[in-house]
């Protein structure tokens, strides 16, 4: 706004002044100052959300420099990681993570899309929601570190005489089929709640057309709601895989911590994200510490740009 | 054989509608077995433990029996009153900006970074906490597992802010502008007073979201087996305690553990209870 | 004889390249009532809001030409003074849904952080809501919040919160079009009542209304300002073809 601070004219014969005009004139000039002050302020809180990402970004990268520069592609093939031997090989934790996502997934997308189904679509009100939704949200505000705990003393031992009966030599209990399972209801909620917004904007006049043909609820939910909504599922599925992938705690507490190539889901393992948080304040070589952190950059690279997809995806969604 | 109409293929449409519905109410609800399973069992493993005497002392060494969990709860309590002093003016502030800004350049930028900031697994952030703080200022402290849990506050913050900001009316705005206030006061006196049950319900979420959150400080508040209040220190937290102790092979620990677990459950519960019922109360009628 | 108060020259305004206001010259009386009438999209509200300034807060919003209150420039001035100076009334009634109503006919003055005694605001809250008749209706409800009252009374709320600042004009945009007949009766006899004290600038897309309530009428069309005269030659005997072919009904 292109406006001198003139000052105001002194009130005209038609102003009756009743309160202190004139303190209030006084004032505004005061607040003149203060307004754009404070229109900098939000400016500036601005600017740190993106400074902070892009600080974010470019310390990784500087500190993963050194272990990205000396081991190259080597990194990420390289199945051996012994930091003893200065051997860092990363394979281990990218399969570790892959496979202790992609299970939890597959164990939470039925149980994830019959909430939303349930929630969308029978009973979007009432006593029987109210429960659920409550339980759901339970679900999402459970700490990390207690899913561990109880991961650790409950399930380990129930996973451990699974194994013995499926005659797996050495039934430890911990590893990658015990992160995948607490790893699934922890994600649960995620994918649940975001599908059900989806189903709910199915249009209703879609639905009575199916219901006119004389469709019943189920065939209305395959093949109106399930279709419609196929893009949006897709995406609340991709956002629970960019939660999982970063999950720490309750990872690192039941996956067994093991840097060698895991041989089966029953075996103990390692994620990119629990061996960081295992040997970070361990590493007391550069190149460790940077091989660490180039694990650290790989996590947010490849959250980032699920997270990303996954919301163009609902938003394209949602304005259509 | 096409016939629609055959009263055994609709009996066996009706069978398969009813059957799907069983299963979806099945594995809706079979969701809760773990749910109740968990709190069921810190409840019964913890209550056990919880006493006065565990609320305001520090553990013992191995071995020793009783010993509590002062230090932690100092702690968690230190660490997230710094972290919320941090991000709520900054989260509120970069909020009122984005509604105030919907569209521009700094505006598309700002809103990708939130969405970024989101997103981010909270042990890079533990690493970034470490190189900006930690390393620089030589030494593991509460303060930068503050600004590290603060990082992961800003983004709900933002949102919530946002969100609700945009909802309200613009004709509040007008009236607002049109008594000739200055854009400030529009927002610190209409503006956020009237959305003040929105953006409230965002902090309360984003506290309980970082109450629990252990990866970020494993590499900052890193821990103290003592009572601490220094912010230039190690510190211990509740999160860092469970884990500390849930993976060290002693039972006196595990026990510690169990009674810190059902703390923290309640804490974490009763935020989300509270954020609700503010929610409820404090909406205003518009 | 009577006194110029807002004036303006070659005035245009737009949003974007959407040109709604197009060089519009006009001289408003002091303590008369002007109605600004016109179908919808004519610009009317538009160059009502530009006159105190709330224009420029659209994004994309601009203007430019000449426009003076007291033969002071109102584009040089700070937009905080010159919506000091000339209040607002909106289509809807606003008011503060957190503030009681006693604080929102003071909200002028609370929320611009200007201190007043105690006596001095129960003083200006009995003597603004006493102008717009609704003083003997809430006197003892004043701790209430304003969002409580009907539609006609926060109307009449939001006209005390703006006469609360002693104005020099008062700017109404369509100020009954969301009440009921009997509200809007009470909010147009106050337009008597006030313009003894104030410059009324009313829009309004109610024909009868400017008829009823103004000593001068602005018709605008497409942006224009096609006829401004006294009501009675307007709706008598307009000069402009727009006119006649408007307040006869022949297009809306």
């Amino acid at each position: 706004m292109e406006t001198s601070l003139q000052a105001p004219v002194i009130p005209s014969p038609a102003v009756r002044d009743t309160v202190g005009i004139r303190k209030r004139i006084r004032r505004s000039f005061r607040q003149i100052r203060t307004e754009s002050v404070f229109k900098q302020t939000l400016v500036i809180a601005g600017l740190i959300l993106v400074i902070l990402v892009l600080g974010i970004l470019l310390t990784l990268i500087t500190q993963s420099l050194p272990s990205i520069r000396l081991l190259g592609l080597k990194f990420i093939w390289g199945s051996t990681w012994n930091p003893v031997k200065n051997v860092y090989g990363a394979f281990p934790f990218l399969l570790g993570t892959l496979l202790t996502s992609f299970l939890a997934l597959l164990i939470c997308i039925p149980f994830s899309i019959a909430i939303a189904v349930f929630l969308g679509e029978y009973y979007p009100s009432g006593w029987f929601a109210d429960v659920l939704k409550n339980a759901v949200e339970l679900i999402a505000a459970v700490p990390s570190v207690i899913y561990g705990f109880w991961g650790l003393a409950v399930l380990v031992p129930m996973v451990r005489s699974l194994e013995a009966r499926l005659g797996i030599d050495q039934p430890l209990g911990v590893g990658i089929f015990s992160a995948s399972l607490i790893l699934s209801v922890m994600i649960i909620p995620y994918a649940a709640s975001l599908g059900r917004s989806m189903i709910q904007m199915v249009p209703e006049h879609l639905k009575e057309a199916a219901y006119g043909l004389g469709a019943t609820r189920w065939e209305v939910i395959r093949h109106v709601v399930l279709p419609y909504t196929r893009s949006g599922l897709f995406a609340g599925i991709l956002l629970s895989l960019g939660r999982a992938l970063g999950e720490t705690m309750a990872v690192t507490m039941v996956i067994g911590n093991s840097s060698i190539l895991p041989k089966s889901i029953f075996a103990p393992g390692n994620t990119m994200a629990s061996v960081i948080a295992n040997e970070f304040t361990e590493a007391d070589k550069t190149v460790y510490l940077s091989a660490l952190i180039e694990l650290g950059l790989a996590l947010f690279l490849v959250t980032v740009i699920i997270n990303i997809i996954g919301k163009k995806i609902i938003d394209r969604f949602t304005n259509e | 054989m096409n016939d629609p109409m055959r009263t055994d293929h609709i009996r066996y449409r009706i069978g398969k509608n009813n059957g799907f519905r069983i299963l979806t109410f099945v594995l809706a609800f079979a969701c809760m077995i773990p749910l109740v399973a968990i709190l069921f069992f810190i409840i019964k493993a913890g209550i056990t433990r919880i006493n006065f005497h565990f609320l305001v002392n520090i553990a013992r060494p191995v071995g020793e029996k009783g010993g509590g969990i002062a230090n932690a709860l100092l702690g968690s309590v230190i660490i997230v009153a710094l972290a919320s002093l941090i991000a709520i003016p900054i989260g509120i502030l970069g909020g009122v900006y984005l509604s105030e800004n919907p569209k521009g350049r700094l505006a598309y930028w700002c809103r990708l970074s939130v969405d970024i900031l989101q997103g981010i697994p909270s042990i890079v952030i533990g690493i970034i906490a470490y190189f900006w703080l930690v390393k620089p200022l030589g030494g593991f402290s509460a303060f930068s597992g503050s600004v590290a849990l603060a990082i992961m506050m800003l983004p709900v913050i933002v949102r919530s802010t946002e969100e609700t900001l945009k909802m309200l009316p613009p004709s509040l705005k007008e009236a607002a502008f049109a008594l000739g206030m200055p854009f400030h006061r529009v927002i610190f006196k209409v503006i956020l007073p009237v959305g003040i049950s929105g953006i409230l319900s965002g902090v309360m979420l984003s506290i309980a979201r970082i109450t629990g959150e252990t990866a970020p400080l494993l590499f900052t508040a890193f821990g103290n087996p003592y009572l601490s209040a220094d912010v230039t220190a190690p510190m211990q937290s509740l999160p860092l305690l469970i884990f500390n102790y849930a993976t060290s092979p002693y039972n006196d620990w595990h026990d510690l553990a169990w009674g810190a677990s059902l703390i923290l459950l309640v804490w974490v519960l009763f935020l989300n209870v509270f954020t609700k019922l503010i929610a409820a109360k404090w909406k205003v009628q518009l | 004889m009577e006194s110029t108060i807002i004036k303006s020259r070659k005035f245009n305004a737009s949003f974007g390249i959407n040109h709604v206001v197009k060089n519009v010259n006009i001289d408003i009386p002091r303590n008369n009532v002007i109605a600004v009438m016109g179908p919808s999209g004519c610009g009317k509200t538009t160059f009502l809001r530009c006159i105190n300034r709330m224009h420029e807060l659209i994004p994309g919003a601009t203007c430019n030409g000449a426009m003076t209150i007291n033969d002071e420039d109102i584009y040089t001035m700070h937009p905080i003074f010159v919506r000091l100076k000339i209040g607002m009334v909106f289509q809807r009634p606003n008011p503060f849904p957190n503030l009681s109503i006693y604080d929102n006919v003071i909200a002028g003055y609370k929320l611009n952080g200007i201190k007043l005694a105690r006596a001095e605001k129960d003083r200006i809250v009995e003597h603004s809501l006493t102008k717009v008749a609704l003083w003997n209706e809430v006197k003892d409800s004043l701790l209430k919040k304003g969002t409580f009252l009907s539609g006609g009374q926060q109307q009449r709320l939001c006209i005390a919160r703006a006469v609360a600042m002693e104005p020099e004009v008062l700017l109404f945009d369509e100020p009954t079009s969301a009440l009921d007949p009997i509200s809007t009766a009470t909010v147009e006899e106050l337009f008597h009542e006030l313009k003894a004290n104030y410059t009324l600038i009313i829009v309004t897309h109610n024909m009868q209304q400017a008829a009823r309530v103004s000593d001068r009428t602005a018709f605008f069309y497409m942006g224009e300002l096609v006829e401004y005269d006294l009501t009675k030659n307007v709706f008598t005997n307009p000069k402009d073809n727009r006119t006649q072919n408007y307040i006869t009904g022949r297009f809306s």
